[in-house]
């Protein structure tokens, strides 16, 4: 579904990022780096393919760069999951399904997700290739749970209407919408709306 | 210092030292999994913890704690029972408990240690994990499966061996140790990880489910394969060496082996030569030793003494080389010679030709250079040492020659000897390296020496190091190092031409009517002319045997009590671990046989009345001790002839893998070779 990416070079787009990100650590301690660096090139490889994830070449265009062993940089992009070692879809749906998402109801998120997109199970690919459906832990927004992360931006405060609804949006090629409640809430107050410190100062 | 107690006993140790040293000192014993002296502390298995006084109630792990004076640790207290019981359950809780099909039972830390620990039954319903097995060569086998996340081995590839091919990746449960990309290992340490797991992750491919470790016999004894005389434990059953392990020795190896000296045991099972062989009409047949002596016997009377000559090989012991030394000097033939390259330099004394730094003499040093050689693939466990060195910081490394990637960085100063006189004459930017360091040491390549200029070279190579101050009372910088077991063993013993007697070169251009090779296969024999007789006495058919019209089935290094000498002019004794196989006999008995044969009866009847002779001949080898030289005189060897410029000093070796008619003859050695070269090829 995404096209074999043979040699990877950071490009004059992530190159001034890459040497800012370098530019941050002592000399000798650039290693240090490593995980922006691995960030700003699956983002690249977002840019260039569509698709943003690590193929082998990135990784260890990141080693190079670093003077590292490419197992070190193996190392780091494996243990963090943000980090895509295959290709996902266009939109990346990232669930969580701990405990108080669960409780608002992530059970009807993951299955609006599946619905949507014809996925049938966590780490699968849409056949269009449009989507990924990822479980994850928490995403520290439990007040607005529950929250479907796609690519970069939280949807909160979700149920299967408004998933199915997102979702058909992006099949039909629409923008992602704004980020943020899809109920309305003002960033973390509550869903009512402000309850304290209502009185306005004259 | 730091005095503690350790369960009612007292200890003094070093600041800095950590409480499971402390322990070690007080002969307590704690058990570990992760810990392991020679690499960093991971505290990641613990297994070690102890309970400590006046530190939070909670059990600590030992071995990344530190001491501190007035201490009071209990390893045996109630809470540091529960506390290992518990830990040891988790680790149960993944391992497959498969011992009964697994290599390492028997020599299993944590098959011990569950002996102590362990419950009597799980109290785990789930599943247990299962990890892929993946392929990492022919030399390691891995089982991930039963794999406790020690990272010892990612340790050791990371920090000793300087290839960092190891590593854990991904997390938690999921979490496997690896190469990540489908890949064989390329240390050439790589065998020491399965000395280094504590559990049967890593057990060795080519011994799998051969023995049991109950069943073996054990020998100490010392490795021939390269010319660091590294230390090991020869495991035996029957008449058979099944495999060969590191002992311990700090000065020598630490506790590290090579690959080829690890992995090489199946050569000596293969293209052994079992009986004495004599050419007729063209073709070899099968002889008794009553024939072969005898035939020797009339070819060494009909040849006049100066058309005599012997060149030595690179595996020959001490003993053997007097044993023929002592023969041809009673023969009356000067022609001796125990350089089978054509090395030709002043030998007269000993520093001359000894890396006389010591190998425990590197981690005192503070520059290198290295004059056509690649320490890597000619003594890795040296290499490693170096590299320790250079970890330890404050070193600087640099090479004439190029040698390839060597573990740690080194300043490239040219392919040729030019490099050598801009380091002479101070226009070379690594001469104030040098002049500075305090203990420099320069380590000069064999194949240097096995050059035409070889001397030439030799000579310039010791003004060097006099003119950058190596050359102290304390301090000798200048090194050789040598890649053959035998090569020191032969110059101390002086198998080398006497008076107007020929030389390697000269007896392999047609100088000798009867050349007698002692395990001499890497001399180009082409320039021989077809009508010279050649004996050859070796253990293997190799290059040497298949030109031969005779040969005399010797011992391998495994079969025969025998001293080598290592680089460093260290004697050491290999143990005679099984018998020769077929009419093979030791080589030095051959050669005593023969002299009564021959009427030049030689006057040592068996191995000690020889090896008084030998002491009597060279103290070095009567003293019980190994000494290391400071220098005393500071005139170079003489060099002859001139330095031909442009030629690139190159390494003895393209490879390491398969240098000797052991490694030669050794499936495994080929295997790897070949997974290698597919490797590299792939890479391209």
């Amino acid at each position: 579904m995404s096209p074999h990416i043979e040699t990877f070079e950071f490009d004059e787009i992530s190159e001034p990022k890459v040497a800012k990100a370098i530019s941050h650590y002592p000399a000798g301690k650039q290693a240090s780096a490593v995980k922006t660096l691995l960030d700003l090139a699956q983002r690249q490889v977002g840019r260039m393919t569509g698709i943003a994830w690590l193929p082998q070449p990135a990784l260890d265009c990141v080693a190079k760069r670093l003077a590292i062993a490419p197992m070190r940089v193996y190392e780091i992009a494996t243990f963090y999951t943000m980090f895509n070692l295959k290709p996902v879809g266009k939109y990346h749906l990232q669930v969580c399904t701990t405990t108080p998402c669960w409780l608002r109801g992530s059970d009807e998120v993951v299955s609006a997700c599946k619905k949507a997109s014809g996925i049938d199970h966590f780490g699968g690919s849409s056949a269009d290739g449009l989507f990924t459906l990822t479980e994850v832990e928490c995403m520290g927004a439990c007040v607005a749970a529950p929250i479907l992360q796609v690519n970069d931006d939280y949807y909160e405060d979700l149920d299967a209407a408004k998933t199915e609804a997102l979702l058909e949006d992006l099949k039909a090629g629409k923008p992602q919408p704004p980020a943020g409640s899809l109920a309305g809430r003002q960033s973390s107050a509550p869903i009512s709306g402000q309850t304290v410190l209502t009185d306005k100062a004259e | 210092m730091a005095k503690l107690t350790i369960d009612g006993i007292e200890v003094e140790v070093p600041n800095g030292s950590s409480v499971l040293q402390a322990a070690e000192a007080a002969g307590v014993e704690i058990p570990r999994f992760c810990y392991h002296e020679r690499l960093s502390v991971a505290g990641n298995c613990r297994m070690c913890l102890v309970e400590i006084e006046k530190m939070p109630p909670k059990p600590v792990a030992s071995c990344a704690q530190p001491v501190s004076e007035g201490m009071v640790v209990h390893t045996d207290s109630e809470m540091v029972r529960k506390g290992r019981r518990g830990v040891m359950e988790f680790l149960l809780i993944n391992h497959p408990l498969d011992c009964p099909i697994c290599d390492q039972g028997g020599e299993c830390d944590l098959q011990d240690e569950a002996v102590a620990y362990g419950r009597d039954g799980s109290r785990f319903q789930e599943d247990k994990r299962a990890v892929p097995t993946p392929d990492w060569g022919p030399l390691v086998k891995p089982t991930m499966t039963r794999c406790i996340h020690c990272t010892r081995c990612v340790r050791f590839t990371t920090e000793v061996a300087g290839t960092a091919e190891l590593g854990a990746t991904y997390r938690g449960e999921s979490t496997q140790i690896g190469t990540f990309v489908q890949k064989a290992l390329t240390s050439e340490l790589s065998g020491n990880i399965i000395d280094l797991c504590p559990v049967g992750a890593l057990t060795s491919k080519p011994y799998a489910f051969t023995a049991r470790p109950w069943e073996l016999r054990k020998t100490d004894s010392i490795d021939v394969l390269d010319a660091l005389g590294a230390n090991i434990r020869i495991d035996t059953r029957g008449p058979d060496v099944l495999r060969i392990l590191p002992r311990i020795n700090d000065d020598v190896n630490e506790e590290w082996l090579g690959d080829k000296s690890r992995f090489s045991v199946d050569g000596l099972k293969r293209r052994r030569l079992d009986q004495p062989w004599l050419r007729e009409h063209g073709k070899l047949r099968k002889a008794s030793w009553e024939e072969v002596f005898e035939a020797l016997t009339n070819k060494l009377k009909a040849t006049a003494p100066e058309r005599i000559g012997t060149i030595a090989g690179d595996l020959v012991d001490v003993e053997t080389l007097f044993a023929q030394k002592s023969l041809f000097a009673s023969l009356g033939s000067p022609n001796l010679d125990c350089r089978q390259d054509g090395a030709l330099f002043d030998a007269s004394r000993r520093e001359f030709y000894l890396f006389n730094s010591t190998v425990a003499g590197i981690d005192d040093a503070d520059a290198l250079l290295l004059i056509g050689t690649n320490p890597r693939h000619e003594a890795p466990v040296l290499n490693a040492r170096i590299r320790k060195r250079w970890l330890a910081g404050g070193f600087e490394a640099a090479q004439i020659g190029d040698a390839g990637d060597l573990t740690y960085p080194v300043t490239r100063l040219g392919a040729d000897a030019a490099a050598l006189s801009g380091l002479l004459d101070g226009s070379s930017p690594f001469a104030a390296v040098l002049a500075n360091a305090k203990k420099p040491m320069i380590v000069l390549g064999a194949a240097v020496l096995a050059r035409p200029d070889g001397a030439a070279l030799h000579a310039l190579a010791w003004q060097l190091a006099a003119q950058c101050g190596a050359l102290t009372p304390e301090w000798h910088g200048f090194n050789v190092l040598h890649h053959a077991a035998a090569r020191v063993g032969g110059l101390d013993v002086g198998f080398l031409p006497g008076p107007g007697g020929k030389t390697t070169r000269e007896m392999l251009a047609g100088g000798v009517d009867l050349l007698w090779l002692l395990g001499a296969d890497e001399a180009d024999l082409s320039a021989l002319p077809a009508a010279t007789f050649v004996v050859y006495q070796g253990h293997h058919g190799d290059k040497g045997a298949a030109r031969a019209d005779l040969i005399l089935p010797g011992a391998a290094y495994t079969e025969k009590d025998a001293t080598f000498v290592n680089t460093e002019g260290r004697a050491q004794r290999a143990q005679v671990a099984v018998k020769p196989p077929g009419l093979a006999r030791e080589d030095w008995r051959i050669i005593r046989a023969l002299s009564a044969y021959a009427g030049h009866v030689l006057r040592f009847d068996d191995l000690e009345e020889l090896r008084a002779q030998l002491a009597k001949s060279n103290a070095l080898f009567g003293q019980a001790e190994f000494r290391r030289l400071g220098n005393a005189a500071l005139a170079a060897p003489a060099g002859l002839g001139q330095v031909a410029g442009g030629a690139p000093l190159k390494p003895v070796f393209a490879a390491y893998h398969q240098t000797d008619v052991i490694s030669r003859a050794s499936p495994t050695m080929a295997a790897c070779l070949a997974s290698l070269t597919t490797q590299a090829e792939a890479a391209e």
